[in-house]
């Protein structure tokens, strides 16, 4: 399977914070024009994509907010303090650089420190490389996000880059309309503010009112030394989602998906996620309940500006989504 | 089936009644005589008035349970362990009191917890057996202070090849010595079931003063940690590699020409063993082989994972090899101990 | 008769004990509970999520509809990761305390019911302060006692896991055992059923067996959505005093059911129940909550327009242990108040939930 990567590299390094998606929704839906019947953008911002067909309403579900700071305060001399817009990790933050919707880059520094303990989101600041306020305003006002800087990297089978949570989610969704022969009505909704709290796909999810739905989003992995215990491995094929906080995927949902795979040869590995959630979480009880699935991307370093994944569970993700909308029976 | 019946009946230090009446019943038909001693220990004979070593094999009849110590105001029922128990086994956990009486321990719902205390392990002083009883007096009709509580766990097949069950230490070591009694050996076998081992190897310090055997086997049921991640040197022993021959534990150095011995019979018979490899612990051994002038002992133990819990685990391979070896050890014991004798006057 | 309520309640409640069904994975209770209602309700049926419908028709033409809810899942373990040597790593579903599991018997539920343990180990292996530590769920594991190729068959990744535990009869008419929250409000339900065969009431009465509370009240969200219910009342166990939670817990066993008020519940029905406690002379306790429930009840209340809720709890030891304890006479009482609460209310349920 030959799947545009350097589209994945461009999808990647897009502005998209949590609130602020529309250059994503932008770039998804000039990709997906060719392949779909409607395009549509509802109330909260989703960017929803159907191609028509009878039988099951089935809604794919990838997010397209990727987790980012928002400004809270400038001080005198320019330096901006900030607040986290989704699950940032507060001690990775020194040292990187974030950049804002115009281009604007700047560095996240520290404070001086009395104890490690003391390594607060409030000890820590941004410096836009201003020397005082009215220059900082001319660039960045309060209530601005950014987002991390990370390189779209090809490194081998490998892929390195900042929000591949969730780009690569949408990269698998877009590929998989393509290619899919399914008759069935699809919705592919490419959601946003999933990191704060999978809202995005709360609303579409009532307001759709699907008989089934898929969400591909990137899962954690448990292969890197002294990781905290958990099966899912980097080119092991694509995660079918037995569990997270969000979401116990239906034992009738989760065999359907893995007989698909094993009929059709497709890698595939159980995920158990103890921490975090999907937009499947928020969709399946939506209204009296969807049956909801999800295809995971094992990655690595999840949050951080150099996410980690493998091509093959990509292809393997496609495939199987492919397959999938094509034989919506469980 | 023998080995379920022992792990099943309840008996701790200091109540072994109920496993000393069992065993009774099983060896009466093929025993001369049996007696039950000063501390509770049963002893039984056969070949008594023939010429030669004579043999004490022992297995302790005692398991580790709970002590009632005390009742609440509202009737809950405050315990202490007989012998080693770990207390962060007991919680969640359902136990039999008087054999009519089940109750179970308890704590302190998830929800009501602080964070910081589900780190910490509870110990036996916040621990307390629940009766369902409405209040101390109600309590009081049916269990007494002194009474004891056991693990309550079914003895089952389990895996592959394995039985699963409380009390294999030492219930093991009686079943494989209730079989041995049904051997005939041209020699004196005394077999001591022996009372207060998990308390202080007590029972059996007794029975080797009274009985003065001139070479002692101890069976016991013995640590095996070859689980999950843990590395091979921490395993002692392993389930499935045949029983165990002690070398060195807490209370016994072993002769390295005995461990030969068994080694070499084992050999020849192709009989698995492995050795106990670790120091801790301790068993009956201990206050046998310092008995008197000197007891010459050994020790075979059935490998044990989980041991002094509410399921241990052994391997049934192992049970059938240990019960092999020491019959073929029995069986070359003549030989070997008048090879000594004769090389003793050899030197005279 | 009584003597009949208490050993059909007791039955029903152990043969739902004993049996698996930790939250998402509810089918096989489901099933029980099918079978057992179907022989009280006018009818029964399931929905997507799980959930079981039982329902009783009331004898009121323009009749409202009464929601019953208590849910059917456990809490419980998942495999999430096999090592090497064939021994599972596993993780929870719902709150477990980690304390709770060394030296438990489990089920793994693989292609085949799997017995396992989750090993401890030997006292004599513990260093000093070992034992003071609670020993970490990611570093417990659970043995299976089969060859890594053997395993391989029949137990994967994500495998579910519960406990395994008999249903134990205790002093007086208490019992002991894993999964009473909620199954014993299963059996609240049905006898509420049998009683209400007994009694006339308007309304009609949907009692709902729910899945997945102990995740996030999943299964009481999709269901209230589905129903739509004019009334709805929640039946759950709440914690019981015991030694060690003196000054946290007011409810003791075997008082009688308890009665939440608070913002989580409609003033009108906690009323109700008290009113009928008296005239039936059934005891009960209050049950004062000042914000989330924690059960069913705090989803079904926003439940689209929303639904007047009540919730009426069923004291419980140890809850989320293998050992939850509860007298069966709190269980039956709280089956005769629910019963006599439906058939008590009045045709014009409006006026009767006025502010």
């Amino acid at each position: 399977m030959s799947l545009d990567f350097a589209m994945l590299g461009q999808l990647t390094q897009i502005f998209g914070p949590s609130g602020s998606e529309e250059p994503v929704g932008e770039f998804i839906a000039n990709q997906l024009r060719p392949y779909c019947d409607e395009l549509t953008t509802d109330t909260l911002g989703n960017l929803i994509v159907c191609r028509h067909g009878t039988g099951k309403k089935i809604m794919v579900a990838a997010h397209m907010d990727e987790i980012g700071l928002m400004i809270t305060h400038l001080d005198k001399e320019g330096f901006l303090r900030f607040t986290t817009l989704g699950g940032v990790r507060i001690p990775n933050l020194v040292g990187q650089r974030v950049k804002f919707s115009n281009g604007r880059v700047g560095t996240i520094g520290v404070e001086k420190l009395e104890k490690p303990s003391d390594f607060k989101l409030d000890k820590l600041y941004l410096d836009i490389g201003v020397s005082s306020r009215e220059e900082a305003e001319l660039f960045v006002n309060i209530g601005d996000t950014a987002v991390f800087c990370g390189d779209f990297v090809e490194s081998g089978s490998r892929i390195i880059s900042k929000a591949l949570d969730d780009r690569i989610g949408c990269f698998v969704a877009m590929e998989a309309l393509k290619r899919t022969k399914s008759t069935h009505e699809l919705v592919f909704v490419f959601t946003v503010q999933e990191e704060i709290g999978t809202r995005g796909a709360r609303t579409a999810a009532y307001a759709l009112e699907p008989d089934l739905a898929i969400a591909v989003d990137v899962t954690m992995t448990g292969d890197t030394p002294k990781a905290h215990p958990m099966s899912v491995k980097l080119g092991g094929g694509v995660g079918i989602k037995v569990l997270d906080h969000s979401m116990v995927t239906s034992p009738q949902i989760k065999r359907w998906m893995a007989a698909v795979a094993t009929e059709l040869n497709i890698p595939f590995q159980w995920e158990v996620l103890e921490y975090g959630g999907t937009d499947s979480g928020a969709i399946h009880i939506s209204r009296g309940g969807v049956p909801s699935g999800v295809l995971s991307i094992p990655t690595r370093y999840v949050h951080s500006p150099a996410e980690m994944l493998d091509k093959r569970d990509v292809e393997a993700a496609v495939e199987l989504l492919v397959a999938l909308l094509e034989r919506p029976e469980f | 089936m023998l080995l379920k019946s022992l792990s099943e009946l309840n008996g701790t230090s200091g109540d072994e009644g109920l496993v000393r009446n069992f065993v009774r019943q099983q060896i009466e038909s093929f025993t001369e005589t049996i007696t039950i001693d000063k501390m509770g220990n049963l002893i039984a004979s056969k070949n008594g008035n023939s010429p030669g070593p004579k043999v004490m094999i022992t297995a302790h009849m005692d398991e580790v349970a709970l002590m009632i110590i005390d009742i609440t105001s509202d009737g809950f029922l405050k315990f202490q362990p007989v012998g080693g128990i770990d207390a962060r086994i007991l919680v969640s956990k359902p136990v039999q009191i008087n054999e009519s009486l089940i109750g179970v321990i308890g704590a302190k719902a998830i929800h009501l917890q602080k964070r910081s205390e589900r780190q910490k392990a509870m110990s036996f002083d916040q621990l307390y057996i629940d009766i369902g009883a409405k209040s101390k007096e109600d309590a009081l009709s049916k269990v007494k202070l002194g009474d004891y509580a056991y693990f309550i766990t079914k003895c089952e097949l389990f895996g592959e090849g394995l039985y699963k069950g409380k009390a294999f230490d030492d219930r093991v070591g009686c079943a494989i010595l209730v079989e041995l009694l049904k051997n005939d050996y041209d020699f004196p076998v005394v077999a001591a079931f022996t009372v207060q081992e998990e308390v202080g190897l007590r029972g059996a310090k007794v029975a080797a003063y009274h009985v003065a055997p001139d070479f002692a086997i101890v069976i016991e049921g013995t640590i095996a940690m070859d689980v999950s991640d843990r590395e091979e040197e921490g395993w002692v022993t392993e389930l499935g590699k045949g029983p165990a021959c002690s070398l060195m534990d807490r209370a016994t150095l072993y002769s390295p020409e005995l461990i030969q011995w068994v080694t070499d019979i084992a050999r020849q018979k192709g009989i698995p063993l492995q050795f106990r490899r670790g120091s801790s612990g301790g068993n009956d051994a201990g206050t046998i082989h310092v008995s008197k002038a000197g007891i010459p002992t050994i020790v075979l133990s059935v490998p044990c994972r989980y041991i002094h819990s509410f399921a241990s685990v052994i391997s049934e391979k192992d049970y059938l090899a240990c019960l092999n070896l020491v019959d073929e050890l029995l069986k070359d014991l003549p030989r070997k101990l008048g090879v000594n004798l004769i090389d003793k006057e050899e030197i005279v | 008769m009584i003597n009949t309520q208490m050993q059909r309640s007791r039955e029903f409640l152990s043969l739902l004990s004993i049996a698996s069904g930790v939250s998402g994975y509810e089918t096989s209770i489901a099933t029980l509970v099918k079978e057992r209602f179907t022989t009280i309700a006018d009818e029964v049926r399931c929905d997507t999520f799980g959930n079981v419908y039982a329902l009783k028709k009331g004898n009121n033409k323009s009749y409202k509809k009464i929601m019953l809810a208590a849910h059917i899942d456990e809490i419980g373990l998942i495999v999430k990761k096999i090592d090497p040597r064939g021994f599972l790593s596993f993780t929870s579903i719902g709150g477990v305390d980690q304390r709770t599991l060394l030296s438990q018997e489990v089920l793994v539920h693989g292609r085949e019911a799997v017995p396992g343990i989750i090993g401890s180990l030997p006292p004599h292996m513990l260093q000093d302060g070992d034992s003071e530590q609670a020993v970490k769920m990611e570093d417990m594991v659970i043995d299976v006692g089969l060859s890594p190729a053997k395993l391989n068959e029949v137990i994967q990744v994500g495998d579910i896991i519960t406990l395994k535990r008999e249903m134990l009869p205790l002093l007086n008419n208490v019992i002991a055992g894993k999964s009473l929250d909620d199954r014993a409000g299963v059996v609240v339900m049905m006898v509420c059923l049998d009683e209400l065969s007994r009694l006339q009431h308007a309304h009609d009465v949907i009692a709902v067996a729910t899945t997945q509370e102990e995740v996030g009240v999943r299964g009481a969200l999709t269901s209230a959505y589905t129903l739509n219910p004019d009334l709805a009342v929640a039946i759950d166990v709440t914690h019981a005093t015991t030694p060690d939670t003196k000054g946290q817990v007011t409810i003791e066993l075997g008082k009688g059911p308890a009665i939440a008020l608070g913002p989580n519940i409609h003033p009108a029905i906690y009323r109700h129940f008290s009113e009928v406690a008296q005239e039936h002379r059934l005891p009960i306790q209050i049950e004062p909550i000042p914000g989330s429930s924690g059960t069913d009840a705090w989803a079904i209340q926003v439940s689209q327009a929303g639904v007047p809720t009540g919730l009426i709890s069923i004291p419980l030891r140890y809850m989320h242990t293998s050992v939850e304890t509860l007298d069966m006479q709190d269980v039956l009482d709280s089956g005769k108040l629910l019963a006599h609460f439906i058939a008590s209310l009045p045709n014009d349920l409006e006026e009767f939930l006025c502010y």
